[in-house]
């Protein structure tokens, strides 16, 4: 698997896919018994040092020390990453003034709701310039605002030349940001590419019916024309719907998975053996 | 940060000040023949508890507090994400825990000299042993905070291993008075060297046991390797 230079690339999968342990391989913070890892041109075993330069990471679990403010986090983090000290208050004054923190600069993090904690790790993530951002599962947890308020802060970052990768459960997040999605299953690839490309792969326009067995079907289909000819022959009974073929439909297909109505991913087995895995909280 | 500096002294320096009273003054033991030299039980007890207080303080400030990083809050990993090295990790949290502790075993011997001023002496000895005993109970903090995989193991780490040092290691009684094999057993846990060392420093009567402050250093050097490969190995 490579992600270039420059590039948003998700990793899309439900709950227990693998996703936050390939991250966590990824940021060398889990060890593994096969392969490499080269990031910016460094192996994460043999130059873990100059490789963890290169990263920042935002983890799906808030990861700060709950003990200390917001200020104090931010400021370890940059001891940590070994900045100048003459360079430690403005970089952090830069990334805090951008994200709005300055104001909660003596809050003690625990007493921050989950969208600002979110920020203090994000600040603290880029404290030091990574070239490449991870993020598991970057916006489980916020409201719909801070969630489309850090979508811009991506996408900013990436203007700004900075690789990104993320995993998430939300195809709409993994859609609407990169440039590239892995579909990852029980610590597998199974289908990687552009969204738009994956789409296409299983069809052009696809016919989404509700009938008097009260299940939802799809059927995928090369062209518009084939589609529009298939929804003719349902009858009234159905309510019909024919639209274009998108990154979910392709994720269902090519995975198995179902995507509820309710905001769940309903998998095809489940860690927990329920087959239920959630898409997204909120 | 006055006001964790003074909760610290207070929750290391409770339980030592309690032993003093009760091991100290309630048993009012007779005295204590070592080396040929024959010390009045109060003297003999009070640099044991000076070594008991930096395992206690060293042990706790270490292993609370990475336990917690570790598990709970997970900002350990953040560290370790970041471009330091290995040993300075460890070293780094080490510090933490031994610095904290010298300032009880300090105020431990200040106490000690008010009470006793006539066998509490701060020989050049005593700050290396009292040092050395921090360093390597709080790298053994570390290995504890390292290895277990929840706060109540490391409960009953505490309680199978931290508890029985306190009391067997030569801390309240000396270890000469028990069976070969006994002791023996007891010189294979750091605190026997920790209190022998720290009790010839501070009475000053007999001959400093060197090869006791060597294997108190060799403890530290086996904790730090220990800690070396489990974070290297990411064993955590």
């Amino acid at each position: 698997m490579k992600v270039r230079r420059g590039e948003m690339y998700a990793f899309l999968g439900p709950n227990g896919a693998g996703k936050t342990t390939a991250v966590r391989v990824l940021s060398t913070l889990t060890g593994f018994d096969e392969g490499s890892v080269v990031i910016d041109g460094h192996d994460i075993v043999k130059e873990p040092r100059e490789a963890k330069a290169a990263i920042g990471v935002i983890q799906q679990h808030i990861s700060l020390d709950k003990d200390l403010t917001v200020w104090e986090n931010m400021m370890s983090h940059a001891l940590y990453q070994q900045i100048p000290k003459a360079e430690r208050r403005k970089r952090i004054d830069q990334l805090s003034e951008y994200i709005g923190l300055g104001e909660y600069y003596n809050y003690k993090v625990d007493n921050l709701s989950g969208g600002w904690k979110k920020r203090v790790a994000i600040v603290c993530a880029l404290v030091h310039r990574p070239k490449l951002l991870f993020l598991d599962e970057p916006t489980v947890g916020l409201d719909i605002q801070a969630r489309r308020g850090l979508w811009d802060l991506l996408r900013k970052l990436n203007d700004d030349g900075m690789t990104i990768f993320l995993t998430t459960h939300y195809i709409e997040e993994a859609e609407s940001l990169c440039n590239r999605v892995s579909f990852i299953e029980k610590g597998r690839i199974i289908a990687e590419g552009p969204p738009g490309e994956l789409a296409r792969r299983i069809g052009a326009a696809t016919v989404e019916y509700f009938g008097p067995d009260h299940k939802t079907q799809y059927r995928h289909f090369q062209t518009r024309a084939e589609a529009d000819e298939f929804s003719k022959t349902l009858d009234e009974t159905h309510t019909v719907t024919v639209r274009r073929t998108n990154l979910e439909d392709a994720f269902v297909e090519m995975t198995g998975n179902k995507i509820g109505d309710n905001g769940f991913m309903l998998g095809q087995s489940g860690k927990n053996g329920m087959g239920v895995k959630k898409k997204g909280g909120m | 940060m006055r006001h964790n500096v003074l909760n610290i002294l207070i929750s290391s320096l409770m339980l030592p000040i309690l032993y003093l009273l009760a091991f100290g003054y309630g048993l009012r033991a007779g005295d204590v023949e070592i080396e040929g030299h024959m010390i009045p039980y109060l003297d003999f007890v009070i640099p044991g508890i000076i070594a008991l207080t930096s395992l206690s303080s060293s042990f706790s400030s270490t292993s609370t507090r990475m336990n917690v990083q570790r598990l709970y809050y997970r900002s350990f990993d953040e560290m370790m994400m970041c471009p330091l090295s290995n040993s300075a990790i460890i070293i780094g949290k080490t510090a933490l825990g031994m610095f904290r502790s010298l300032l009880s075993c300090s105020l431990m011997f200040i106490i000690g000299y008010v009470l006793e001023p006539s066998y509490m002496n701060l020989t050049p000895l005593l700050v290396v042993s009292v040092v050395l005993a921090c360093f390597t109970f709080s790298l053994l903090g570390e290995t504890a905070a390292l290895m277990v995989k929840s706060h109540q193991a490391m409960s009953t780490f505490s309680s199978l291993v931290i508890t029985p040092m306190t009391f067997l290691c030569g801390t309240f009684f000396s270890v000469a008075a028990l069976p070969g094999a006994v002791q023996g057993l007891l010189y294979a846990l750091p605190l026997t060297e920790a209190s022998v060392c720290i009790r010839a420093a501070t009475l000053d009567v007999y001959p400093f046991p060197y090869w006791a402050l060597a294997v108190l250093a060799l403890f530290a050097l086996a904790f730090y390797l220990i800690n070396l490969y489990l974070i290297k190995n990411r064993k955590i």
